[in-house]
């Protein structure tokens, strides 16, 4: 009973449930394809007055308006990607929840590789320094080893 | 005596790190505190006149996207409510801005009746004024709120957009690009 309790939990932990904001019913399209579309589409974008909310999410006004925009392209036959570049167009490229690959962006990409293979280049130069620098004692440096061995203990 | 120097130096990498990065929050914090630097400002990439109706309201002049176009000298246009606060502390800017240029104003989401409720108590700074009754060409300027301002050069060619309430820094810099 308990472990079933604990992973009913687990459920809850791992799996958040998708709340949209549509106010009303009437919203929505009859089509159930093109509904299931045009949710795909404004999940996509941001609410441009909560900033971090999907136009799906948000109550804002202006949200539902380009909720409504969406649906009235999607009707009307616009592909998704048509859509897109038709909101970006005017909102640029911040209102696309995932930033687009390009000159700007490509950084924010290669941070994380770059920082490995930096760390590892770094990382081989100092345990190759750090191994060639076992030169070799010279006379009077030996002299003193073997005397501080042979020294008696006290 | 290089490798004391070598272990200085990346001793003290976390110190300049350090410092670097605060100079840098310090930097930011300070100008997000002027109102100089706005993290959440959304600069639209509007660069021709979108297409876009507009209603009439009586009995203020009106305008449409043609007498927009043809327009032989730079126009601001500002988006405005009777509803919105920020809009009407904005007035007080956009009367002085009329001086030096002409203002056209697009009542968004409005009726003509609260509009000239409106101006019965405050100074029209409009040249023209037309409305948006249904929002549809806010979104086509890429508009996220009310009051914000385009800046438009004749042939309708966008060359600015602030998202927010003109401040006086702004009317310098438009009275400075249209010369």
């Amino acid at each position: 009973m308990r472990t079933l309790y604990f992973f009913s939990c687990l459920c809850f932990l791992f799996f958040s449930f998708k709340t949209y904001a549509v106010d009303s019913p009437e919203e929505m399209l009859a089509n159930p394809q093109l509904e299931k579309r045009a949710e795909t589409i404004g999940s996509q974008l941001r609410c441009l007055v909560c900033q971090n909310e999907t136009i799906e999410e948000s109550s804002a006004p202006l949200a539902k308006d380009l909720r409504q925009k969406v649906r009235e392209k999607l009707v009307a036959g616009d592909s998704d990607e048509k859509i897109m570049q038709w909101m970006v167009k005017r909102y640029g490229n911040f209102v696309r929840l995932n930033p687009p690959f390009n000159l700007y962006t490509s950084l924010l990409w290669f941070i994380p590789i770059l920082s490995f293979f930096g760390g590892i280049i770094l990382a081989f130069g100092h345990i190759r320094k750090k191994t060639n620098c076992t030169e070799n004692l010279s006379a009077e440096e030996k002299k003193h080893i073997t005397e501080l061995l042979h020294e008696p203990r006290p | 005596m290089k490798d004391i120097a070598r272990r200085r130096l990346i001793f003290s990498l976390p110190l300049i790190t350090t410092l670097g990065a605060g100079t840098g929050f310090y930097v930011m914090l300070s100008r997000l505190r002027t109102g100089s630097f706005d993290p959440k400002e959304i600069k639209t990439p509007q660069i021709s006149l979108p297409y876009f109706n507009l209603e009439r309201v009586s009995p203020f002049p009106s305008f449409n996207r043609n007498e927009l176009l043809r327009q032989t000298k730079p126009i601001v246009i500002n988006f405005f409510a009777s509803w919105c606060v920020p809009c009407l502390t904005e007035m007080a800017i956009l009367n002085q801005l009329s001086h030096k240029i002409d203002i056209w104003g697009i009542a968004y989401k409005e009726n003509s009746h609260a509009i000239n409720e409106f101006f019965s108590r405050n100074d029209n700074p409009y040249k023209r004024i037309a409305q948006d009754t249904k929002g549809d060409a806010g979104i086509q300027w890429g508009l996220t709120g009310v009051p914000e301002s385009f800046l438009v050069l004749p042939k309708g060619i966008i060359i600015s957009h602030i998202p927010k309430p003109l401040s006086e820094r702004d009317v310098e810099t438009i009275s400075n690009t249209i010369g």
